[in-house]
Formats: C-alpha cells, structure tokens, sequence
C-alpha cells in the first residue's frame, strides 16, 4: 500500500485520516471530561470554601481586566458609530448600536475572551503542575476526588461569576459610550439616556447572562481538562495554557455564534 | 489470617501502546514486613507502585490487598483499600496552596476546612515524630528546604496511620546524611508503627538499611529476590552489575 506512484498521496490522505480520527478521539475525551465532571460536581462531598476563594479568583480579581476592556470598547463603538452613521440620526443611532453591541454581542464575548486569557490559563498551569509533580497522584491516594476539589468549585465560580462580569461589563461599556458620546461629541445626556433605556431590553439581557454561563462551562472545562491531561515537565505546562487559552476561545466564538443564530436567526 | 500475604502481586502485566513496561511480576510482601524494589530507571518500579496503588490498572495479573482483589474491582472497592495505604511520593508532592499543617491532615479531612484547632494540634504530633517543629506549620512548601519537604510529606503519609506505606525513591536528591535521616525515619515508622513498606529505589544503601527483603526488578519482571543480607553475593549476575554499579554485565 505504501509503494508504487500513489505513494506520496495515500501518505497523505494517511496523514488527513489521523487528524480527523485525532479531532474525533478529543472531542470524546472533553465529552467524556464534561460528563464526569458535572457527575461528580452534584454529588457530595463538596468543598464550599474551595468555590468561594474561586469565586474571588475568577470573578473578583478579573474585575479591573474586564471593566477596562469593556469602557474602552464601548467609548470606542460610540466614536466609530458616529463618524459612520452620520449619514443617519447620530442622536438616536450611537445610543442605540451601542446598547445592542454591548449587551448582545460584546458585553458577554470581550468578557469571556478575558476571563479565558485570564483564567483558563492560570487554571491549566496549576492543574497541569499538580500533574507533574504528581500532586494529583496525591490527591487520589489520600482518597481526594480531583474532579470534586480542584474541578468542581472552579466550575461553578465560573458558571456564577461569568453572568455578573457580564453584567458589569455590559453596564460600564454603556457608561463609556454615554461618556464619550456626552463629553466629546456634545450629545445631550439625558436624550442619551433616554434612548438607552427605550433600546435597552430584557430579552437582550437574559440572551447576555445566558451566553456568559455558556462561556464560563466552557472556560472551566478547557482550562481544567488541559491541565489535567499535561505530559512531559515544564514543556508540557507551557503547552497545556496554550491550548487552554486557544481552545477556549475557538469555542467561545463558535457557541457565541451559535447562540446567536439559534436566539436571533 | 496470619499466613496470608499483605500485598501479593500474581503475573501482573502492563504495557503503554507498544512497549511492555511489565512483564509478569510475581512479588509478595507478609505484614509488618519491609521489602524494597530495586531497579534502574525505567524498569517499571513506578510503574508497579501504581498499579498497587490502583493508580493504573494493570493488562492482566492480580494484585490483592489482606487477599482482596484489586484489578477489575469497583471504584468503591478500592477507594476502601485505598484507606489501608499510605504513600510517600519522590518528590514529596505537597499541595502548594496549602499552609503545611492542611498538607499534613489532608487525608484525615480529604481537603475539607473543618476541626481546624484539632487538626493543627494532630499535625503537630505527626510533624514530631519525622522531627520537624511546630513553627512549620503556618509555612508553605515552597518555603522548606528539599529534605524538610520530603520529611513533611513523610508525616502527611503517616498521619491517617495507614497499614501499608509505600516510598517512592525516598532518598532521591537528598545528601547522604539527610537521605540517612530518612531511611532512620522509615525504619522507625516501620517497627513502631508495625506498619507494611514497600519500597522502590535504586540507592543500595538505602535498600540495605530499611529493607528486610529485597527484589530486583527487570525487563519488566522480578529476576531476583532475597533476604537484604544476600544482596551483595546473591550470586545473580543482574544483581552484581546493579550493586556494583558496573557498565558491563547482562544489563544493559
């Protein structure tokens, strides 16, 4: 099979089947990594204390991040909005897009996008050095269940912390528009606000939170599974927070779109 | 009861894709006995711990803990023999997040933050007896020296008072006289505590002093075993390469 002239192409249609059954075989395994997590995430014991100093790590700690992403982005939104609708009703258009920017669309994904460069890379490189250095090994001998201590509590603060940046991000990119639109561009504030709140809805608001507990399943899950599946010392460390951070975007992007397409197609 | 082994391992077999790691160990340990694996990197003495430990599960083979059957048991099954061991890893593999006294307790909260007052006062006891003071306790790992950390994860093991002890190269990256600290260490817990010890390293003093017994592990199978007293003329032509440490012989 490997000899005469179709040689370099059955190698290569060899090296195309790999990947494929490779793409497979991950998926499965993070299927699989899910499934037994939120098993063990229901079922007793459970380590409160071990989720509320997640909680400050994840949610709290990320506040300064998410915040100056979300004023700049939505100052930012309110300044292209009006120099590229001032074809249109400026007055009504800037407040307008950027309540529905913010709180549709950018709101929840910079805030997901942060929170994963933040937190699913710190959460690989820990779990992954626990790995090396066989601490998880550890775990298990002194009857510790990893999923239940190191998984479980970093799931549910990023399910419960995600949602509330969101909201803030969502709030503070909107001041920032409001900010920029009154300050620089002479709007008049209380016809801004105004057409915020007539712009501003619920339905928006609950796809936003709905978004964000996605986001946060998915940066929990990524960061954790990478880390617990690192190999090979300090090399294999650096590539878990790799492919933790990737890999937690890649989906976040994707399920956003999704989300979307389901929520407003 | 009496003549029934602690630990039997009957033809236990593991590989990782193609390569055959074990090949067939037979080895058993009695109560209150000390046996230690020697063998070269890579022989599988990890390997064999593990699957002990119910950390790996081996191909084929049986592996029984007080004539329980391990291999193909229920999750729950061994989460209860898993009760009987203690382990000490090679290197030390303390929890870095936790103060020193959580690390020592750990096993008898399983991680959970409660009898605080209780616990620090029980990893005081167990920090004694490996020699190390009270004003450890509020430190990190990070902050002891390599033979403080393995002494601390000695009394993390031996604080939920195990049956059987296993000891993960206890004496790697030590000097001799810290490393000469520990083996006093182990053989103390061994005979006051009456506990098991299965031992693997490739540090023949260490072998000499903490073991009653010695087995010699290669290509993935016991090719020798005997009293500690044999292992310097047991005649084995694998044993005399490694306890001489000589670059010819049937090893290679």
């Amino acid at each position: 099979m490997t000899d005469g002239p179709l040689a370099p192409f059955m190698k290569a249609f060899a090296a195309i089947g790999r990947m494929v059954i490779g793409l497979f075989a991950m998926v499965g395994r993070v299927a699989l990594f899910t499934v037994t997590t939120l098993i063990r995430a229901v079922t007793p014991p459970y380590y409160p204390s071990r989720f509320f100093a997640q909680l400050m790590e994840i949610g709290w700690y990320s506040l300064p991040v998410v915040g100056l992403t979300a004023i700049f982005t939505g100052s930012a939104l309110a300044q292209q909005i009006y120099t590229g609708g001032s074809r249109f009703d400026a007055s009504s258009t800037v407040p307008a897009i950027v309540v529905f920017g913010m709180v549709r669309e950018l709101g929840p994904v910079l805030c997901g996008l942060m929170v994963a460069g933040r937190v699913a890379s710190a959460m690989a490189a820990e779990l992954g050095t626990m790995r090396v250095t066989e601490q998880l090994d550890a775990l298990t001998t002194l009857r510790t269940d990893a999923y239940r201590y190191l998984i479980a509590p970093r799931l549910f603060a990023c399910v419960i912390a995600l949602p509330l940046m969101t909201l803030i991000a969502n709030t503070i990119g909107i001041m920032g528009g409001y900010l920029l639109a009154v300050y620089k561009l002479g709007f008049n504030a209380s016809a801004y606000l105004a057409s915020t709140r007539q712009y501003l809805q619920a339905d928006d608001v609950e796809m936003a939170l709905v978004k964000a507990a996605v986001f946060g399943v998915i940066i929990a899950i990524m960061g954790c599974y990478n880390g617990f599946r690192t190999a090979g010392g300090a090399a294999g460390v650096g590539k878990a927070t790799t492919d933790a951070v990737v890999s937690s975007f890649m989906l976040i992007l994707f399920s956003d779109l999704i989300i979307t397409i389901v929520a407003f197609g | 009861m009496a003549d029934e082994p602690k630990i039997k391992l009957t033809e236990v077999a593991k590989r990782f894709d193609e390569k055959v790691v074990l090949d067939g160990v037979n080895l058993s340990v009695e109560p209150g006995e000390s046996v230690a694996i020697i063998g070269g990197s890579g022989t599988g003495k990890s390997v064999t711990l593990k699957c002990i430990l119910g950390l790996l599960k081996p191909d084929s083979g049986s592996v029984q803990v007080d004539g329980q059957e391990i291999v193909g048991a229920r999750q729950r099954e061994i989460e209860k023999v898993r009760a009987k061991f203690g382990m000490l890893f090679q290197g030390g593999a303390l929890f870095d997040s936790l103060p020193i006294w959580r690390n020592v307790t750990f096993g008898l909260t399983q991680g959970r933050m409660r009898h605080a007052g209780e616990m620090r006062k029980v990893a005081e006891e167990n920090l004694e007896r490996v020699g190390l003071g009270r004003e450890i306790l509020n430190l990190r790992p990070s902050e002891l020296s390599g033979g403080m950390q393995k002494r601390v994860a000695l009394a993390r093991a031996i604080a939920p008072r195990p049956e059987i002890i296993f000891f993960d190269e206890p004496t790697t990256g030590l000097d001799p006289i810290r490393a000469d600290v520990i083996n006093d260490l182990i053989t103390s817990l061994v005979e006051d505590l009456g506990v098991t010890a299965l031992t693997i390293t490739h540090d023949m003093a260490s072998a000499r002093k903490i073991a009653h017994r010695v087995a010699m592990l290669y290509n993935g199978r016991i090719v020798w075993h005997g009293p500690r007293d044999r292992l310097y003329d047991s005649g084995n032509p694998y044993v005399d390469q490694f306890v001489q440490g000589r670059a010819d012989g049937p090893i290679r």
